[in-house]
């Protein structure tokens, strides 16, 4: 290397040739010759779409969005009709994504906290019983599962019509208020007398926000509460006042708007009122829960056990008894190991969730990538809107969770 | 080694992208040595593979009438399983050379998604399927009903309309392809299931007890089902709906598969006959055809009435009657252009 250097130097100069051989300049040619095939290579990419494009007569146009769609969808969180916009059916299919992958993600991790504890317990039947779960969904496509699931509530299952006569093959459950038809779940619903300016939706807003407010006030409840606590040794107990604060504005706002229960009545050809739950929704939510459970149950599992022994032991000579030395010494150590894949396995499953596909729930890949491109020829914007959906959903995803894993993460000087 | 991968990647790229250049879909045809056509994942009567794994039915005997008119081969046929959502890529992209599978003609197909339909090989209506036992007798009793209905057809947005505008409500339950709409059904997951007519009659005609099954009285939509190919290539258009337009006239002149060998070795007292035939003039050849094309075709499948009656008539367990589908002559609509 040196000698290198010193001829390169000693002729008062730089010469080409050092691009390549001057180990100094190597790596940047090289670098910067790859930049310029990337970028060639896109540039071409991106032409050659074109040209095609324009060849077969097409370009590219998103006004598509803005035609009426013609097509009804039948999982609706906002108002949708068929003559509705295409750009509103891709909305309707973008809230069933979200309903399905934030469904998916709170089940699985309940799922998978609960089986990877469990999987590290002693009696050897339920680690046992956990060991076949986590390896029977890990290594099982998750499309089999969803199909598997689907046939199973919609050949197994009775039909509405089961329900009917004086003696029906098949009844309600939970005093006649839950009915498991193959047509999928129907539970009661809350329904208001007298909702916030008419609308059910913005009533739900107003609940969610006095939850979340509740939740920052117990927050600083709690943190007067740890001052006091440093200042005098003393631990007042807060938790009723914590509890009233987030639960006490939100019943009281049940209380105003007349919330009461509908439950689903069978009528005519369907049950009626309540809230429908499709087998399709069911299909994919249980099993992307499953599945994607057993790989979070193993980040459990590898969480804890990463937290040595000698943590707990040096906890109890300190007299901190096991519940205190789970959530101060143990859960913050494991949690900085179980967050990072935790992000990727939400991630998964939202993306996962695209295999609707298989049972028909319209999610936006059905909606704006499916029946919307079908109608209107559509392909390449489509899927590049369909492609910057998930992206953007993803990104967020995690984004938000990186903040979160900042938070308990292990703060070192 | 970086720069090798990338360089040969985009060698590789170039390479592809100098195949894909324009040349006709009969030359590409004539060069592969087969016709590639796309057809339904699976509806018994119009195109799904028998015991022998052979494609049989009425949107297979037409592709194959192309290929015998095209190849002089009507075993030179490719079929390419599509489903209502993939039919039109499929097309669009040249993985398939025409697209045979019930595929209804429209304004939007035909110019917004620029396709060229090539005549209509079955006219057709969108009706409605239901079990005997639940009563209903007019689709104007369907109110609340779940509907089974296929993704990326025609038939979900009359479906769509028909219920909006008689202002009754129904659950629409998605659905991929006839097989997975006929599982769903048969397992009482959804009361109605709707489709062509046609494609009523051919999955009724695969249940154990078709009787128990009714397909209700209205048919609430128009469906001209017809071979359709890409616009931009009208040589190739022409050849298929002038195929067609064989098949159907020689119905009209009693041509048949028996009987087409023995009119076509030479010319006869019927100038029509021959011109099909090309024993006379050289109608064929101006499309880049043989003279025989035709004769081919006609010999391969037999005439439009023969395949009609093969596949779906009244004497297979689908039994569609001729209907609109008859000749002209006898009430129908089929109607070919003369051949002159
Ligand atoms: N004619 C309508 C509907 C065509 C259609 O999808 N028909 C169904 C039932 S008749 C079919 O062929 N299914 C076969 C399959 O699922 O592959 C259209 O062109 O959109």
């Amino acid at each position: 290397m040196t000698t290198i250097d010193h001829a390169g130097r000693g002729e008062g100069g730089f010469r080409l040739s050092q691009l390549l051989y001057d180990r100094r300049y190597r790596s940047l040619t090289i670098q910067a010759v790859a930049m310029i095939l990337l970028v060639l290579l896109v540039v071409w990419l991106v032409d050659n779409t074109v040209t095609n494009l324009s060849r077969q007569g097409k370009d590219i146009d998103f006004g598509f969005l803005g035609t009426v769609a013609g097509y009804d969808i039948n999982q609706t969180l906002i108002p949708y009709s068929s003559q509705d916009t295409h750009l509103r059916a891709a909305a309707v299919g973008i809230l069933n994504t979200l309903l399905v992958a934030f469904l998916g993600c709170i089940a699985a991790t309940i799922v998978g906290v609960l089986a990877g504890v469990a999987r590290l317990s002693r009696n050897w039947l339920i680690s046992g019983l956990m060991a076949v779960y986590v390896e029977g969904f890990r290594n099982v496509p998750l499309l089999l599962w969803i199909i598997v699931i689907f046939a199973v509530m919609s050949e197994g299952m009775p039909q509405p019509r089961a329900f009917r006569g004086d003696d029906p093959a098949a009844s309600m459950l939970l005093g006649d208020s839950v009915a498991i038809t193959n047509r999928g779940i129907y539970i009661p619903g809350v329904e208001f007398a007298a909702p916030l300016a008419g609308s059910t939706g913005w009533t739900w807003a107003l609940i969610l926000g006095a939850v979340l407010a509740g939740v920052l006030a117990a927050r600083v409840v709690k943190k007067r509460a740890d001052a006091r606590q440093e200042a005098t040794g003393e631990r007042p107990v807060t938790w009723p006042l914590r509890l009233a604060l987030i639960l006490g504005p939100a019943i009281a706002l049940l209380f105003v708007f007349g919330a009461g229960l509908n439950k689903p009545e069978l009528a005519g050809f369907n049950f009626q009122g309540g809230i429908h739950m499709r087998n399709s929704l069911i299909a994919l939510w249980f099993a992307l829960t499953l599945y994607t459970g057993a790989f979070i149950a193993e980040n459990v599992r590898a969480g804890i056990l990463s937290v040595s022994k000698g943590q707990s032991e040096a906890a109890f000579a300190l007299g901190l008894r096991p519940g205190r030395t789970m959530s101060l010494i143990i859960l913050p150590q494991a949690l900085r190991v179980i967050i990072p894949p935790l992000i990727s396995q939400y991630l998964n499953l939202t993306k996962n969730s695209s295999l609707a596909l298989a049972v028909g729930y319209m999610d936006v890949r059905s909606t704006l990538g499916g029946i919307t491109i079908n109608q209107t020829g559509r392909e390449l914007e489509g899927m590049l809107l369909l492609g910057l959906f998930y992206l953007v959903t993803s990104l967020t995803i995690s984004a938000l969770l990186n903040v979160y894993n900042g938070s308990v993460k292990l703060k070192e000087r | 080694m970086k720069k090798t991968v990338l360089l040969g990647t985009v060698a590789g790229l170039a390479a592809g992208g100098a195949l894909a250049q324009n040349s006709s879909t009969l030359e590409q045809v004539r060069d592969r040595g087969n016709l590639i056509c796309g057809v339904t994942t699976g509806l018994t009567g119009f195109s799904a593979p028998d015991a022998n794994g052979e494609w049989q039915g009425f949107d297979v005997d037409l592709c194959r009438a192309i290929a015998a008119a095209t190849l002089g081969d009507p075993n030179a046929a490719d079929f390419v399983t599509t489903t209502g959502q993939t039919r039109f890529s499929a097309l669009a992209s040249g993985e398939i050379d025409v697209l045979t599978r019930n595929t209804t003609w429209t304004y939007s197909r035909d110019n917004d998604l620029d396709f060229e339909f090539a005549g209509v090989n079955y006219y057709d209506g969108q009706g409605f399927m239901v079990p005997a036992e639940l009563g209903v007798t007019s689709a104007l009793d369907l109110d609340g009903a779940t509907v089974c209905i296929q993704t990326g057809t025609t038939t979900e947005l009359n479906l769509a309309d028909f219920f909006r505008a008689n202002n009754i409500s129904y659950e629409p339950v998605p659905i991929e392809t006839n097989a997975e709409a006929q599982q769903q059904y048969l397992a009482g997951a959804c009361d109605v299931y709707t489709t062509d007519a046609s494609g009523l009659a051919a999955t009724r005609a695969t249940f154990e007890n078709a009787d128990e099954h009714v397909i209700l009285p209205e048919i609430i939509s128009k469906e001209p089902l017809g071979p359709a190919v890409r616009h931009g290539d009208p040589v190739w258009g022409d050849i298929v709906r002038w195929t067609l337009n064989a098949l159907v006239t020689a119905e009209e002149l009693g041509i048949t598969s028996a009987n087409v060998m023995d009119l076509a070795a030479e010319a006869g007292d019927n100038p029509e006959v021959n011109r099909l035939l090309g024993t006379e003039g050289e109608l064929p050849e101006m499309l880049g055809l043989e003279s025989d094309a035709f004769a081919n075709a006609i010999a391969a499948v037999g005439n439009y009435g023969e395949i009609f009656e093969r596949n779906i008539g009244e004497s297979t367990p689908i039994g569609l009657a001729r209907g609109l589908n008859a000749l002209y002559t006898e009430g129908g609509l089929q109607y070919a252009p003369p051949f002159r």
